[in-house]
């Protein structure tokens, strides 16, 4: 069904096809709206879903975490100041291996009380053991919502997965949004040690370092598996739907010498700058990660990169250049833009690339 | 103690220290229970009475959770068993600071959605797990390890605070009186919606008694009515037997203090008090089981 939706609204049609058993949310700007649909449709019983309306975000994501350890589906969304609260929960889901899947809407963090969009949110939640996904239009918004939980839920993966979304420049503006038939693209949940009164089990009990260290191997063993399940996920959601996605969207990347490497919205405005940029002789392109756990391999060798930041880790740089660097050993130029919220146009991207300095570090509309 | 099953749920393995009574309850709580239960445990005790990985002391399944969690974690349990169509009973075996300190909020959020499932707090009165902290739930005038000189405040009224969520059952326990321990919970699992269980669990090692008098130190606390047995159907307070006595004529409190280390260093002034507190606390029962509020 073709439909006009904000990314948030997509986000609960996605979930509502899904049909979790249970959700548990607390709302947070700007990412109130999803838990608000959701809330809507369980009231009107358009979808058979416990819906718990905890009294905090920590209590959200233990709540699901009580439930999922069940064996059945479940649903969470936050952002910001809510997702760092969660963070010690976030820890517990990936470790007891629960395939929670989670919309975060990416939002600056305090002080400096700000509601706008930022990627240091869910950054600082990378050693958690969650895939983290980041989409960058509504119908991706949608689309990568419903690979999730097949994701996430696959036996080879079995860790939760969060959906990044840039706060209002997605989550409030409407695009078109075309609904799939789902069919049986996700099947029912099966977790192989779900709680079972017949079986009785201790979960999460005291482990010594020899048993600790392996259930870490395994989590990152899942993680490594995870890419052939992404993978395979996406080839097939391409075959049954028609929509193709991969670790990175590449723009006219083939033949280019330079290219902009991005995440979320930016990397939808990255591309009408390489557009500007061809036009004036430049052979640009872009590449828009939209995995960043598992972090893909990207393929860069012999250009010139360009990496905007929408985050910073203090101290040390821009967290998708470093994370770039120490994967592949390319130098970049490193621009810190767009934090809070702040307004990045194609014509801005399209400057950074003219005025590129490969090796160097530049925060847009303050260190220029 | 006919009645009570001879079924154990707490089998060999448990790392508890000799004399605990919070593991006494435990086991009572789960033949009461029976094996279609799962228990929600927070960090605290229980996590370490239940043994190391891969073994567990336990016969049912038991879910460890973060300290501040468990009331919000056996929420989202509690739904799901529902939307599964399961009838499974929820146990949250929470210890005092898991409860009256870090894990209120969570508590408190459960108890106000009317929450399925049962939250039983035992109460050694200080944080066991990390070596005997203090805690919201420590008495006026008791050694721990963070109030060398005694604490200075009283202990924090958490049956007023669960009371006051209006749950449709809640009451009070202590191992020394396992049969009356073990009716509660079987009438708190008969009924739907959240219910609460507060049991006094003496603790030789942060009580400093020997292992051997916990059954007495249980006792003492009924008698000299520092502890009093009750339960609150649908709002309704009965005093329960074993407590009889002690409403009407309590021991002295220093019966009950002098059997224990961690009250040596408290002053004629702090014996007075925790004696004043108790009376007050004796009235104010006697007068609501009496319906004059
Ligand atoms: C967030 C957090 N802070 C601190 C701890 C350390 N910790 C584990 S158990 C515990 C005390 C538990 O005390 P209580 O709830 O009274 O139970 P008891 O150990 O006495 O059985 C503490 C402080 C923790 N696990 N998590
Ligand atoms: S410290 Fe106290 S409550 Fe904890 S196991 Fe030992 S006796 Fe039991």
């Amino acid at each position: 069904m073709l439909m006009i939706s904000t990314g948030n609204k997509a986000i609960a049609a996605a979930v509502k096809q899904a049909r979790p058993s249970v959700v548990a949310a607390y709302p947070i700007t700007p990412q109130t709206e999803i838990i608000e649909q959701i809330a809507s449709y369980v009231a009107n019983g358009e979808v058979e879903t416990e819906y718990i309306p905890v009294e905090s975000e920590h209590s959200a994501m233990a709540a699901c975490i009580g439930a999922s350890v069940t064996g059945v589906r479940t649903f969470t969304a936050t952002s910001s100041h809510g997702l760092l609260y969660m963070h010690e929960m976030l820890h517990w889901a990936a470790g007891a291996r629960l395939p929670i899947v989670m919309a975060n809407v990416n939002r600056a963090v305090g002080p400096g009380w700000n509601t706008w969009a930022e990627h240091t949110d869910a950054f600082s939640q990378r050693d958690t053991g969650w895939l983290q996904v980041f989409v960058g239009t509504v119908q991706e918004a949608y689309d990568a919502t419903l690979m999730a939980f097949r994701i996430a839920e696959d036996e080879r993966v079995l860790l939760p997965v969060m959906v990044n979304l840039d706060g209002f420049t997605l989550s409030h503006i409407m695009q078109s949004l075309e609904t799939v038939d789902l069919g049986d693209f996700i099947p029912p949940t099966r977790l192989p040690y779900a709680i079972d009164v017949k079986n009785p089990m201790g979960y999460g009990p005291m482990t010594g370092p020899d048993d600790y260290f392996r259930f870490r191997w395994d989590i990152e063993r899942s993680m490594r598996d995870a890419r052939d399940v992404i993978r395979e996920t996406e080839e097939e959601f391409a075959r049954r739907f028609g929509r193709k996605y991969g670790p990175a969207e590449e723009y006219l990347c083939e033949d280019a010498e330079v290219v902009v490497v991005s995440m979320g919205t930016l990397g939808k405005e990255a591309e009408v700058a390489v557009d500007l940029l061809r036009k004036e002789g430049v052979k640009a392109g872009s590449m828009r990660l939209r995995w960043f756990r598992p972090f893909p391999d990207l393929d860069l060798k012999g250009r010139e990169v360009v990496v905007i930041d929408r985050d910073y880790s203090f101290g040390f740089g821009g967290v998708v250049a470093a994370s770039l660097k120490a994967k592949t050993g390319i130098e970049c130029y490193n621009v810190i833009a767009g934090l809070g919220g702040q307004e990045v146009t194609y014509d801005d991207i399209a400057d950074f690339v003219r005025n590129r300095r490969i090796g160097e570090e530049m925060w847009f509309g303050v260190s220029e | 103690m006919s009645e009570i099953p001879k079924e154990e749920y707490i089998t060999t393995c448990t790392a508890a220290c000799a004399g605990c009574s919070s593991s006494l309850s435990l086991r009572y709580v789960l033949k009461a229970a029976g094996p279609d239960t799962v228990l929600v445990v927070p960090a605290c005790c229980t996590s370490v009475i239940q043994g190391m990985y891969p073994n567990t002391s336990f016969n049912v399944p038991v879910y460890n959770i973060a300290f501040a969690a468990a009331a919000a974690c056996a929420s989202g349990m509690s739904k799901a068993f529902k939307s599964a169509g399961k009838k499974t009973n929820v146990i949250v075996y929470a210890g005092d600071g898991g409860t009256v300190d870090i894990g209120i909020q969570a508590l408190s959020g459960a108890f106000e959605r009317g929450t399925n499932f049962l939250y039983i707090c035992y109460d050694n009165e200080a944080y066991g797990n990390t070596g005997m902290q203090r805690s919201g739930a420590t008495p006026l005038g008791a050694l721990t390890t963070t109030t060398p000189a005694g604490k200075t405040e009283t202990k924090k009224d958490l049956d007023q605070i669960v009371a006051a969520h209006n749950p449709p059952y809640m009451a009070t326990a202590c191992s020394a009186y396992p049969l009356d321990l073990y009716k509660k919970v079987k009438k708190a699992l008969s009924i739907e919606g959240p219910k609460f269980i507060h049991i006094l669990a003496p603790c030789p090692p942060g009580w400093r008694y020997n292992s051997d008098k916990t059954i007495e130190i249980g006792k003492l606390a009924v008698k000299t009515g520092s502890w009093v047995l009750y339960e609150r159907e649908y709002g309704k307070l009965t005093v329960s037997g074993p407590s009889r006595t002690a409403l009407k004529k309590p021991h002295p409190i220093e019966e009950y203090i002098r059997a224990q280390g961690r009250f040596k260093k408290a002053t004629p002034e702090i014996v007075a008090e925790l004696q004043q507190s108790i009376e007050k606390n004796l009235a104010r029962i006697k007068k609501e089981e009496e319906g004059i509020c």
